[in-house]
Formats: structure tokens, sequence, C-alpha cells
């Protein structure tokens, strides 16, 4: 770039306050490492790393403090949800960008990216007034008569259904992640030339010939990235399964089981936190869940990146 | 059956199954916006707007005080966040662009877009709420300010992007010293775009409610003070919901869809603007 602004003490002034604005983005994320560290040393120093991560207490009253029964919550309730959404995501991608006449595929897309905007608290109160019922009422017994029977899965759908569970919080963040997920793969379809596909088509492939062996070879990773990104966001999310998870610290084989997830244990407790170990052990556990996103979605922007950088040639 | 037969049939069947993701997508839609319809409609009443909450059990209660409480903290953090997400951005197009320094910062400002909420308000906390000893409105606004920088830096960024380079050779030409090529031209050309980057910056804070939780907490009388607790929509959403009042209840329905169509008109403007200046995308 050219450096004519160098000679203009005005323009030098402008690039340092533009410099120190886009540099307030490395601030934050060193200071958040920094903060929750230092916040949570009194923790970290009393559970070690491994011991708080494989603990499975939690008990104010003792101040005996352990990750595992946060972070089993968390990786159950996201793998619920990813179970469900990435079909379904890829199903809408493949409707809306090789099915759907052309007047439908619009309005689709804009449907699909409203249900992204609306507020998780929204999703949160909605599953715990209307989606809580119908999992008590109809879908859970149903579950436990048909599936509950057979064995090994059985497990799964032990207990009474009570519609707060695992179960519940998992639909709803796959309910959250859809659209998500949906608009990347359907991205990352469009991506596919023309011209490959006319050739499949012209050797008389059928349309999901085509989407089998042409469209998802050339978008996999694109689609892999943003199942990737779905994945970081579902790690993080809060609102949407703090209604319906009871904030419950047991592990426990059925999924139709209260539970809880890092997020609901600090969106709970927080504010509650009466000793400084507690509030420690919080801030410790915030420490684990920015670790863990950071990379996941670290690791989902390489991807999409690695897929931008193939087409750009 | 013929092998060609059953191809056709494979494919009918696939497809099929993608169309029924589809309506299964819409399938909630409808139903989460038509719920929140429904029930926020019967929930309105002007007394949710011009009263404060009453006691659970005394009639006329309102949300005035939350209403009020979470344009205060998104009015700040906005005025905190786009300045800074404008000027990061214009760092990153043009004093920086195509350096190393634009791409790790583009790819960081990516990944915190999507960071938890919930840790940048135990950060926040951690900051500015337990060092003074009480919660505050400021803290609720730099949360969500923080949250707002990365999506505002990397739309202005992509915005200025787009603006021709040749645009900027033509300043040049006459004489222009580049922060007036910015200021006069590129930011003229992507105006568009960066008010669009805005709206759906501000879209995406107005529903937060993690980061709120620890930072601005809630108040249940009628403040207009950023130094104390205050009040706001979606932590009054999370208290009332999760209470045992069905009138409780019903203002949370009002509130959800109050921040609803705010969040959907913003969202929709922003689609507007976007396709009004750069045509079908």
């Amino acid at each position: 770039m050219p450096v004519l602004f160098k000679k203009n003490p005005i323009d030098v002034a402008f690039s340092i306050i533009t410099g120190l604005a886009s540099l307030s983005v490395l601030v934050f994320i060193i200071g958040i490492l920094y903060v929750l560290f230092t916040e949570s040393s009194p923790a970290i120093e009393k559970f070690g790393v491994m011991k708080f991560l494989t603990s499975t207490d939690w008990d104010p009253v003792r101040e005996s403090f352990g990750a595992a029964t946060s972070l089993y919550g968390t990786a159950v309730a996201t793998a619920i949800a990813l179970f469900i959404a990435i079909p379904v995501a890829i199903g809408i991608a493949v409707f809306i960008t090789e099915i759907s006449p052309d007047f439908l595929k619009s309005p689709i897309g804009i449907a699909i990216e409203l249900l992204a905007a609306i507020p998780s608290i929204i999703y949160g109160m909605w599953g715990l007034f209307v989606l809580v019922p119908i999992m008590a009422d109809y879908i859970e017994p149903a579950l436990q008569s048909t599936l509950g029977n057979v064995p090994l899965i059985g497990i799964l759908f032990e207990g009474t259904p009570m519609g707060i569970d695992l179960l519940t919080a998992g639909i709803i963040l796959s309910i959250m992640i859809i659209p998500f997920t949906a608009s990347i793969s359907r991205d990352a379809f469009n991506l596919t030339p023309e011209i490959v596909k006319e050739s499949a088509y012209a050797l008389g492939a059928t349309k999901w010939e085509v989407v089998k062996n042409v469209v998802i070879p050339y978008s996999k990773l694109g689609v892999f990235g943003g199942i990737v990104l779905s994945l970081g966001r579902a790690l993080g999310e809060t609102m949407a399964v703090a209604f319906v998870l009871g904030n419950n610290h047991q592990i426990t084989t059925s999924l139709l089981d209260a539970a809880a997830t890092i997020t609901v244990t600090l969106a709970n407790e927080f504010t509650e936190a009466d000793s400084d170990i507690y509030l420690a052990s919080l801030f410790y556990l915030a420490l684990i869940l920015f670790v863990l996103s950071f990379i996941t979605l670290a690791i989902a922007k390489f991807f999409l990146l690695k897929a931008e950088r193939k087409f750009s040639r | 059956m013929t092998r060609e037969r059953k191809r056709k049939i494979e494919s009918f069947i696939a497809l099929s199954l993608s169309t029924l993701a589809a309506l299964f997508g819409l399938f909630w839609l409808v139903f989460i916006l038509g719920d929140v319809l429904i029930e926020g409609i019967e929930a309105l009443s002007p007394a949710l707007f011009l009263n404060d909450p009453v006691p659970p059990g005394v009639a006329g209660g309102g949300l005035r005080n939350a209403f009020v409480g979470q344009l205060m903290i998104t009015f700040f953090a906005t005025l905190i966040g786009v300045p800074v997400g404008v000027l990061g951005g214009t760092f990153l197009a043009e004093y920086a662009r195509g350096s190393k320094v634009a791409r790790v910062i583009s790819v960081l400002s990516d990944i915190m877009v999507s960071v938890p909420s919930i840790v940048i308000g135990t950060f926040i906390y951690a900051i500015l709420v337990k060092p003074v000893g009480h919660f505050s409105g400021w803290a609720g606004s730099a949360a969500l300010a923080i949250i707002m920088i990365p999506v505002v830096l990397r739309t202005t960024e992509d915005m200025l992007s787009l603006v021709p380079w040749t645009l900027r050779e033509a300043a040049f030409a006459l004489g222009a010293p580049y922060y007036k090529v910015i200021i006069q031209v590129v930011y003229r050309g992507a105006a568009a775009g960066i008010l669009t980057g805005i709206l759906l910056s501000i879209a995406r804070v107005a529903g937060e409610t993690a980061p709120l939780l620890f930072t601005s907490f809630n108040n249940s009388y009628f403040s207009t003070n950023m130094n104390e607790p205050i009040a706001s929509l979606t932590v009054s959403i999370f208290q009332y919901a999760m209470g045992p009042y069905d009138s409780w209840h019903a203002q949370a329905w009002a509130a959800s869809l109050m921040i609803t169509v705010f969040i959907l008109m913003l969202t929709i403007l922003g689609r507007v603007i976007i396709r009004w200046r750069y045509g079908k995308r």
C-alpha cells in the first residue's frame, strides 16, 4: 500500500488512533485470559488442573469444587444438539440450493436468517413454557415406551419424565444452531461451480447423485467449518438452556435427568457465591469455557479460511 | 428393478428428506414466533410501558424501568462500541490493508464474535463490579460494547474493502491526504454498509442476557443512574419467567414480544439497506 500518508501529521495521528481501536480486540482477548486466570488462581492452587477437571464434587458447603459435572452436561447437551442439527441443516441447505424453485429461495433464506436473529432468551423462555410440557407429557413417555426397552440405549431414557432435562436442553440448542449451520452450509454449497454440476447432469446423474458426488465433496471444508463453528456457539450458549436444565450437579446416564452446563452453573450461581473459593471456582469454570470455545472457534475459522482460499484461486 | 429406476427412487427419497428438513426448520420459526406473538399481544397493555413493577398480586404493574434501563444500557454500549469498531475496521481496511497484522486481528475478531457472552460478563464483573463493590449500568454497557466491537469492526472492514481502490487513487491524484480520502471518499462510498453493520450489531446486543446478569444486574425500581444496578428487559424476562406468578409470566411474554419485534425489524432494515445499496445478493 502507498506510504503517502507518512508525510502528513494528521494522517499519522489518524493511523495511530485507528490502529489503537483495532488493537482493542487483541486487548480484550489477552485481558479476558489474564483476568480470568488471576481471579481463578485460588481455585487453581487448591484444586489443581486435572483434579478440578475430573472431580464430580460441587459442594459449596464443604468448599470442594470440580468441573466434571458441568463439563459432562455441556458435552451431552451439545452432542444432542449437533446430532439433530447437522442432518437437518444440511437438508435445508440442499433444499435451498438444489431443490427449491427460484421464487422460494430468497423467502426461505430470509426465514432461516430471522430464526437465527431471535435472541436466545426467547428460545429459553419458549422452551420452558411450551416445549417442556410437550416433552414431559408426550415425547418423553413415548421415548420411554419404545427406545426405553431397547437394551443398551434403554438406560438413556430412565427416570421420571419431567421435561426439565438434558434432552429438552439439547433440542432447544439444536433449534438455535440449525439456522446458523444451514446458512453456512448453503453458502458453501453455492460456491460449487455451475459448470461442474452441469457436467455431472450431462452424464445422466440424478439430482441426489450431483449433490452427493459433486456438491458435497466440493464444499466439505466449508460445511465442516460451519459445523465446528456451530459447536463453538453451542458450547457457550447460556440463556437457551438455563431455563430448562435445572442446574443439577450430578452425572447421570439418563438424558431425562436435570443436569448442569458450565454456562448454566455460571448464570445461576455467580451472584450467589458467598465464599472466595466458590467465586474463584466459578471464574475457573469461565476460564475453561473461554479456552474451550476459543480453540473450537479457531479450528472452525481455520477450515473456513481454507475453504475460502480454495475458491479464490 | 432396473438400476436406473433404483437411482431415481434413491434420488427421490433423498430430495424428499431435504424438503422435510426445510419444512422442519420453518415449523420451529412459525411455532416460536407464533407463540411469542399470541401470548405477547395478549399480555400487552399501556401499563406495561407506563408503570413500574408492583408486588405480585397487586394489579397494574409494568416494566417501565426495564424499558428505560434497556435503552440506556444499549445506547451507551453503542456509543462506546460503534466508534471503536468503525475506527478499528478502518485501520484494517486502509492503513494496514493486506498486512499480516490486519489478517490476524481480522481472524481474532471473527472468533471474538462467537465467544460465549457469559464469559464477557464474568470478565467485566472482575474489572468493573468487584473493585467498586456494586453492580452498575456502566458495567452492563461495557460488556455489551465488548460484544459489539468485533461485529462492527468486521463489517466495517468488509464494507470499506468493497470500495474500489481506483476511487481512492482518483482522490490521491487530486492531492488529497489519505485521511481526507478515507473520510470524504471511502466512508461516503461505504456509508450504507457501515450503517447496516451498526444496526445488526445493535440487534445482536439488544437480546443479550447472559453478560448483563452480573454486570447491570437488575433493579425493581425506576432508575436512570448508570452508577447503580439498572433493570433491563432481558434480565427481567429471565427473572419473571423463572418466577411462580402468572402475571409475571404474562409480562415476560409481552417483553419478549417487544424485544423480538425490535430485533427482527433491525435485521430486516439492515437487509433492505444492503439490497437497496448493493443490489441483489
